[in-house]
């Protein structure tokens, strides 16, 4: 799957949209092939602080638990609800499928680019 | 040689395929200094001096012919269906059932047991069962606690062995717990409940019927705990919730118990059967094994243990208990009992057992023990004694007789079923007569 | 199959009892919802759980080697003494007095346990493994509570162990140190020796380890933890390996748990109960949990300590699940303890040498009771995984091997064959095992496809975890 070019990614495989002061984070194509099959995320609470490099929530396949790093620190000011209900979108499409919007941001971590992200995901695999 | 299957010879033959001369060079990496010169046991002990060995400790035990002793574990018939089903040879030597293809005989006996513990709890989650009531009861504490409500109430009408559990795991986990008071009626003190200051309480435990054998006003407590933000754990005999209002239909989060009523013998306190039910909410909280319904490749209705990334063999140290195994026999035993008994029959024994210790109480009191409460009762209850409380239990056991169980304060607690027949109770009340 | 809820009809029933011999009393109140139980006759039931045993493999229908767990033959005289009225009619709060042959059975028991591991006193209030475990842990806690080193809050768990040891520290409120073991698999002294110091707690240790693996510098080990303050503990679970052998108590662990059902043949009960015994050197013994059985003069009586952590059950354990052990131990003795562990050791290492003319096994050199095939090369290069070579393993009518575990092997398949099979099953298996590999090995396709003759094929774990149905529900109530 192509990784939008209009999206920012991490080295612990989020991708980020920046639109103004606000955040969008998910995992990206690369983490939810990796992860497998996915039956819950277990996301943060609005009004919650997070803190770049710190993890932000887990999800869990079958036989695993991971945590998802956050890339950004801020204040989380929306979660994607649908996907307690519905994790296999993560799998789906996992550019569609965003965990949770941050606002108030303090930090951010220093990301890559598509074609940058694709390279370090060659040297990873 | 005991239990083993190879002979020198065919030892012989696999020495000389690994390329060892002895038993001993299996051993020949290890530290040497290690190494023991013989155990300091008896020699081995052909089963026929096995068997006389435990009979001779068996002998030493005093098996009552009667007792009016409950307090956490009751005696209630078990029919011979029961553990003639139960103790199947194939239940009780298999492993956990981790390989769903060979074992769905058990997962869909866990399956069916969650059920009848929904059924009987009036939640909609069950685990697949934990090691006794106090376990369980700890373990609900723990599974309502979260990182900013840490502190927890238990009601002083909770066993008291059950307290003591609880205190012991939430000691370790470095969590606050306090002791929720009785009113002089022996109830849950829901005004001292409505006082508490909530900010950090996560829980309050409470038991129906309780300690005492008083049926508490669970609807009545939920309402003033929810209001203040407090999850509702109740610890519920499953034989009087075939009758009482279910856990569930009054509102509570989580309900645990023993299941030792439901076909365990009494067994001096195990193994017995811990089980824990949840709302749905709950469902990711509740710690230990679950089967779930699923389907196989082609589409056949299957068993699975469900839920795992919960456990503490996906999530380690993140886990929240490190609950592993079951009681699976136990719990297979509880639902032989269920299934063969029936709801009707559930209800007849619970029937029973009230109408006895009703009568049982009645009896006492005429004979001059006063109980100590007025509210009402299920099948244990409380009375002080008339005579001193040794020497009456001590002139009932010459009798054969296991009386209620003395309480520190002086009263007894007794405790009928419907194992004990009238005559059997007007002969307890005759004896009790003679003591003075 | 069908379930007991679905054979359910409506006032079919079996009388359990007579009618009630006293007045009739009524309740002042009572539940609403009706009790959902099924409505059946006997012979519905026995019927039922017939079925349900055909579908369940146990110990008798084959051989069963799943590493860890030590699934021996379960002896039938256990069960007959267990279930002698004597034992099981008793109630735990009945008077001392009149239950002086078990507290003298469990005593012996005991006796014979600390003998053979080297401790002082053993205690069977915890009811399995895990709890044995959390027992051990709390003890370390309230020691250090006691000598005011509330600092000591650091357990080290190498990264082998099993997933109890690390969610077992989180409960007793301490800090987890994970520690990286070496490519043998084994205690990298010199990391052990880097993050000991004066906030170490203890060490959980495994030895033989869970690969099948004896830790040759255990007495290093203990005394690197020892120095730095803290204490060991021993984790019973591989005892097999050294029965009668080597006492942990020697090898300087200061507590340990047995899984009785393991090493003691106590049957496993398609889940439980087990026994999780626990022993521990004599400055530990009075933080033991819940009563201790003492015996003064001729008589027994449960005596509660000062400095106990206090009950982790209701009651005094799953004790018709100790007296099995007990049985075991006698019917080996003294003598034959330690040959028991030497044929389990030999069995697996006779496994391990024939299976590794195919197979890559983790352990290079003399395993313990039990060895680790990893099917890295395999998965990689053939698409044939541990999870594969299982569930073939089940069409063959045998139990497969553990999977997946420990977590540092990549497509594991630990294998421990006990000591209760002989030479030529193990022959057979290994045959098995071999022609499953070359089959698949040379049509690769086959992989996915076990298993075939299992009662289902595999199931969909993931469908079952997304949308989690965990009980019936009448169709006829929605």
């Amino acid at each position: 799957m192509e990784n939008p070019t209009n999206l920012k990614y991490s080295k612990d495989h989020e991708w980020l949209k920046e639109e103004g002061d606000k955040v969008t984070v998910g995992i990206t194509y690369f983490a939810q092939d990796q992860l497998g099959s996915l039956v819950f995320v277990n996301l943060p609470e609005v009004g919650d602080e997070i803190t770049k490099g710190e993890p932000f929530c887990d999800v869990e396949s079958v036989k695993a638990v991971s945590d998802v790093y956050s890339p950004v620190s801020g204040i989380v000011s929306a979660i994607n609800e649908d996907l307690l209900d519905n994790p296999e979108k993560i799998n789906d499409d996992p550019y569609d499928a965003w965990f949770i919007q941050v606002e108030q941001i303090t930090e951010t971590e220093e990301l890559l680019t598509a074609e940058q992200y694709e390279d370090f995901c060659k040297e990873e695999a | 040689m005991a239990y083993l299957l190879n002979t020198d010879k065919q030892v012989q033959e696999m020495l000389d395929t690994v390329g060892m001369s002895s038993l001993n060079e299996l051993y020949s990496h290890m530290p040497k200094e290690l190494m023991i010169d013989g155990l300091d046991i008896p020699a081995a002990l052909g089963e026929i001096d096995i068997l006389r060995n435990f009979q001779n400790f068996a002998d030493k035990n005093k098996v009552f012919t009667s007792i009016f002793r409950g307090a956490g574990a009751y005696r209630h018939y078990i029919p011979a269906v029961v553990p003639e089903m139960a103790n199947k040879e194939r239940f009780k030597t298999a492993y956990t059932p981790y390989q769903a293809e060979v074992s769905q005989g058990t997962l869909q006996s866990i399956f069916e047991f969650q059920t009848m513990i929904c059924e009987i709890t009036g939640m909609d989650v069950s685990n697949a069962s934990v090691y006794d009531g106090g376990s369980a009861a700890a373990e609900a504490v723990a599974m309502c606690r979260d990182r900013k409500k840490r502190r927890a109430y238990i009601s002083a009408g909770v066993n008291p062995l059950v307290q003591a559990t609880v205190k012991t795991y939430s000691w370790s986990y470095n969590a606050p717990i306090e002791i929720l008071p009785q009113t002089s009626e022996g109830l849950v003190d829901t005004e001292a409940l409505a006082n508490i200051d909530q900010k950090d309480v996560a829980a309050v435990l409470i038991q129906q019927p309780n300690y005492y054998g008083l049926i508490e006003d669970v609807p009545k407590i939920v309402e003033v705990a929810h209001s203040k933000g407090i999850k509702v754990i109740v610890s519920v005999n499953p034989i009087a919730a075939a009758l009482l209002p279910s856990a569930g239909e009054c509102g509570a989060d989580v309900a645990v118990g023993e299941g030792q009523p439901l076909g365990l013998p009494l067994g001096f306190g195990g193994p017995y059967l811990g089980f824990m039910a949840c709302k749905k909410s709950l469902l990711r909280a509740i710690p230990g094994r679950i089967v779930g319904e699923t389907t196989d490749d082609q589409g056949r209705r299957a068993y699975v243990l469900t839920l795992q990334a919960r456990e503490q063999h996906i999530r380690r140290e993140t886990a929240g208990s490190n609950v592993c195994s079951n009681q699976a026999l136990c719990a297979i035993t509880a639902s032989v009992y269920m299934a063969a008994v029936g709801p009707r029959g559930m209800e007849d024994v619970a029937k029973q057992c009230y109408n006895k210790a009703h009568y049982l109480a009645n009896k006492l009191q005429e004979a001059g023990f006063k109980l100590r409460y007025s509210v009402p009762f299920f099948h244990e209850f409380v009375t002080e004694s008339p005579v001193d409380t040794a020497k009456l239990m001590a002139h009932l056991e010459r009798h054969g007789l296991l009386g209620g169980l003395p309480l520190n304060d002086g009263g007894i607690l007794w405790c009928a079923t419907e194992m004990n027949t009238k005559t059997e109770m007007d002969t307890l009340v005759d004896l009790c007569k003679e003591v003075n | 199959m069908k379930l007991l809820f679905e054979k359910s009809i409506e006032n079919r029933r079996t009388h359990y009892l007579s009618a009630c011999d006293v007045p009739d009393v009524e309740l002042p109140i009572k539940r609403k919802t009706p009790l959902g139980l099924p409505q059946l006759s006997e012979t519905d039931v026995t019927r039922h759980y017939s079925e349900l045993e055909s579908n369940t493999f146990g110990i008798n229908d084959g051989f069963y080697p799943l590493g860890s767990c030590t699934m021996k033959y379960n002896p039938k005289i256990n069960d007959k003494i267990s279930g002698l009225p004597g034992f099981t009619d008793i109630h735990p709060l009945q008077p001392q007095s009149t239950v002086q042959g078990l507290f003298e059975a469990l005593d012996t028991a005991g006796q014979y346990l600390s003998e053979i591991t080297g401790m002082y006193a053993m205690s069977f209030q915890p009811a399995a493994g895990a709890h044995g475990e959390l027992a051990s842990l709390m003890m370390f806690k309230k020691y250090f509570e006691e000598r005011g080193e509330t600092d000591r809050v650091k357990v080290i768990v190498p990264d082998s162990a099993h997933g109890t040891n690390p969610a077992t520290v989180h409960m007793c409120g301490m800090k987890i140190i994970n520690l990286p073991s070496n490519a043998d698999g084994c205690i990298d002294l010199d990391q052990l020796r880097a993050v000991v110091g004066p906030d170490t707690a203890g060490i959980m240790l495994t030895n033989p380890n869970t690969l099948g693996i004896f830790e040759e510098d255990i007495l290093e080990i203990t005394k690197i933890v020892h120095n730095a303050g803290g204490l060991c503990y021993y984790d019973g679970a591989n005892l097999n390996a050294i029965a009668g052998i080597m006492r942990p108590g020697e090898m300087g662990f200061d507590c340990i748990h047995l899984n009785l059902h393991k090493t003691f043949s106590t049957p496993h009960g398609g889940g439980g109960p087990g026994s999780g015994a626990i022993g521990c050197k004599e400055f530990l013994y009075k933080y033991l949990p819940g009563p201790q059985i003492v015996k003064e003069g001729d008589s027994y009586s449960f005596k509660d300590y000062e400095g106990s952590i206090g009950q982790i059950l209701a009651f005094y354990g799953n004790t018709l699940i100790s007296l099995r052990a007990l049985a075991f131990i006698m019917a080996y003795g003294k003598d034959g303890l330690p040959i028991m562990s030497k044929h389990a050791v030999l069995n697996a290492n006779y496994m391990k040498h024939r299976l590794s003319e195919r197979f890559e096994i983790f352990n290079k050199g003399l395993c313990m009771h039990e060895f680790v095939i990893t099917m890295e090369r395999e998965a990689k290069g053939s698409n044939f995984t541990a999870k594969d070579m299982a569930k073939a393993i089940l069409d063959e009518g045998m139990m497969a091997p553990t999977m997946y575990f420990p977590l540092i092997v990549k497509e594991a398949l630990m294998v421990e064959p006990t000591e209760t099979e002989g030479k030529e099953t193990l022959d057979r298996v290994i045959d098995t095992y071999i022609s499953i590999y070359d089959k698949v090995m040379k049509e690769n396709t086959l992989a996915g496809q076990f298993p075939k003759n299992t009662i289902i094929g595999r199931p969909d774990e993931v469908g079952a975890a997304r949308n989690p149905i965990v009980r019936y529900s009448n169709p006829n109530n929605i």
